[in-house]
């Protein structure tokens, strides 16, 4: 399924595994030899840079955690000034990242709408720093900082429905997908490639050591996590809402969340809570 | 040669436009507005290639790193907050090797807010690996322009061009604005052995584990002092074109002087003033001005102070709880000296506190008595 990878090579130091691998994987596959990486600080620069080693063999930078799509915007308008017009500029950042740290960062590029392709890797925690919570981790999940106690019972916030607040920035393209869906992450890899102006895809990428799930099981929990609702697959060209899989009758939220450690303290109220929620935003579309 | 009546700011903008950069991003902050909007302005008429108008002065540094990677000529302008902003990047910067060009307007920081000038924002930056060049007037701000370029691309090593905010950027004086044909024949086109390339792909900015690191930073040090090399030889061809002479330090009546005042930045106008009244009565006074900061030119401070009597070191920046910046710097200078001039350190023109010809000109006068003095003015 991901071609033999001569972009993102073996040897770099990823848990045995590793979604998000997979999905470095996916992306380079996807979008060829004419591009430029710019990567936050994360576990996939970490993973994948250490000198004098680099599992990259397209053109790769790594500055900070926080400026990754300034970074970008420098990249891109001094490739086009130099009258480059082809290199697609990539930035890729984990939640840490995209959604938190360098947020301000992000929606910069985004209201500016510079020529640059963002793609998230979703793992919903601060992974590389020993699985802290980020805005991106869901309801109750328990981190080491958003520990299920007796009082406190893992995280009590919502996702930050991501995708959405991209897509209120009106850029050209703004999608979700995930690591399972192989034919969907290329397809919009390479749409998102063809179009000018910002764009950007989060992929729900899973990580076996912070989810707390067996090490291969990355495919199905991640497959499991569009069948019952708790991610979707989805797009915004230009503005238009679309889903791109919609599951007939979706799965209970207990199977996704029953094969990994993170969600196993939850109550039965509190299963049900998001079974819930994940209803409801489901009639919504 | 084009002499113009122009205030400061704008000379600077002009300056950056004939240098030619590929990518200008900046984010408006008092006192540096003025050069901004007028970068923007020759954007806005095809003068400029690119301007990014970033949210925040971080993006604004961190554009610059992207575009000096992707072998763009990149430059931006700050004061104050603005820098302190930028101070996470000012380090990724250096460490990467990354050539590009920051004109810092010199501007008191917060806490209590101010906006008007002191040099606490670039002084606090010293250890980021920059090289920084303190000029005492526009003319000097601009010729430090395309000086800048050529060394930071010469050393791989980013460099500030300081002005003191309002003294400088908002003085309206004459100036001789290098013409883009002078700036071409002084500064070659950029285009670095290492950048971001698809046809030949490389990984920068990777990290490296304890076996490793020091020896970057080791290597990065080294540089900045060699840097010095590059800075006086840059800084001899300007003057080959151009007349106009600067070096790591300027000397001031310094032949005979026995009582010296030591300082950067525009205040050296009004030390220049105060040494030509004392020296009408008969005081050997002199004047030491330093231009470059970092690298720190030990050897020439040395040389410059060597057998003289008594030493005012005065700064427009602290370091709470420590040496005062300058003060330190000159003393080790000073260190292996047989003949030690007594040094004091004298604080002033925070937040704009007026800094008078006769302010230092008392300060002059002041240590001829030998006592050391840790005073703020």
């Amino acid at each position: 399924m991901v071609k033999n990878p001569d972009n993102f090579t073996p040897g770099h130091t990823a848990c045995a595994g590793c979604g998000c691998a997979i999905a470095m994987r996916q992306i380079v596959n996807a979008l060829g030899k004419d591009i430029i990486i710019a990567n936050a600080t994360g576990c996939m620069e970490i993973v994948s840079s250490c000198y004098p080693r680099s599992a990259w063999s397209v053109p790769y930078i790594h500055v900070l955690f926080e400026n990754v799509p300034a970074v970008a915007s420098g990249i891109v308008n001094a490739l086009r000034a130099k009258g480059n017009d082809h290199t697609t500029v990539v930035c890729i950042g984990g939640d840490g990242s995209t959604y938190d740290i360098g947020f301000g960062s992000l929606s910069g590029m985004l209201e500016r709408n510079e020529d640059v392709l963002y793609v998230c890797y979703d793992n919903e925690a601060y992974m590389n720093t020993g699985i802290q919570r980020s805005s991106s981790t869901p309801l109750h999940a328990s981190t080491t900082t958003s520990q299920a106690g007796s009082v406190v019972h893992g995280k009590t916030q919502w996702k930050k429905p991501i995708v959405e607040i991209v897509a209120a920035h009106r850029i050209p393209y703004a999608a979700s997908t995930s690591i399972s869906f192989f034919a969907d992450v290329e397809k919009k890899l390479k749409k998102a490639q063809a179009i000018r102006g910002s764009r950007f895809i989060a992929i729900h990428a899973s990580c076996d050591t912070g989810w707390r799930h067996e090490t291969d099981l990355a495919y199905d929990v991640c497959k499991l996590a569009v069948e019952t609702g708790m991610w979707k697959l989805c797009e915004y060209e230009n503005g238009e809402f679309k889903m791109n899989y919609k599951p007939a009758k979706l799965k209970p939220v207990e199977e996704y969340l029953k094969l990994q450690g993170r969600f196993k303290h939850l109550t039965k109220e509190e299963i049900e809570e998001i079974q819930k929620h994940v209803e409801e935003e489901w009639k919504k579309l | 040669m084009v002499v113009k009546t122009v205030e400061g700011s704008f000379a600077v903008a002009e300056a950056i436009r004939e240098c030619e950069p590929d990518v200008v991003a900046c984010y408006p902050i008092t006192p540096s507005t003025h050069i901004a909007e007028d970068l923007n302005r020759m954007y806005a008429d095809g003068e400029v290639k690119k301007y990014i108008a970033v949210e925040a002065e971080f993006s604004a540094i961190s554009a610059l790193i992207g575009a000096s990677a992707a072998g763009g000529r990149a430059v931006s302008t700050t004061s104050s907050q603005g820098l302190l902003l930028m101070h996470e990047a000012l380090f990724a910067a250096s460490g990467m090797r990354l050539p590009m060009v920051l004109v810092v307007a010199n501007r008191a920081v917060s806490a209590p807010l101010n906006i008007w000038g002191d040099q606490q924002d670039s002084i606090s930056q010293r250890d980021s690996g920059w090289i920084q060049l303190y000029c005492e007037t526009n003319q000097e701000t601009v010729d430090s322009i395309p000086i800048a370029f050529k060394v930071s691309e010469e050393t791989r090593l980013p460099a500030m061009v300081c002005m003191d905010g309002f003294y400088l950027t908002h003085s309206v004086e004459q100036i001789d604005v290098p013409e883009k044909k002078l700036v071409e024949k002084f500064l070659p086109k950029f285009n670095p052995e290492i950048k971001l390339d698809s046809e030949n792909p490389l990984s920068l900015g990777v990290y490296a584990m304890p076996s490793d690191y020091q020896s970057f930073r080791e290597d990065l040090e080294l540089d900045l002092q060699k840097a010095k090399q590059s800075i006086t030889r840059v800084q001899s061809e300007w003057n080959n074109l151009t007349g106009r002479n600067y070096g790591m330090i300027e000397q001031y009546m310094m032949k005979d002087a026995e009582n010296v005042f030591v300082a950067m930045g525009s205040v050296c106008g009004n030390a220049k003033e105060a040494i030509d009244q004392l020296r009408a009565n008969g005081e050997k006074a002199g004047l030491l001005r330093v231009r470059a900061f970092r690298p720190f030119p030990f050897g020439e401070v040395a040389g410059a102070l060597n057998g003289k009597k008594n030493v005012a070191v005065f700064e427009k920046a602290v370091s709470l709880g420590g040496a005062p910046p300058l003060f330190g710097e000159v003393l080790c200078a000073l260190n292996d000296l047989s003949r030690k001039p007594t040094v004091s350190s004298f604080i002033g023109g925070l937040g704009g506190k007026d800094v008078t010809v006769n302010n230092v000109a008392k300060i002059i006068v002041k240590i001829k008595d030998g006592e050391k003095r840790f005073e703020w003015v």
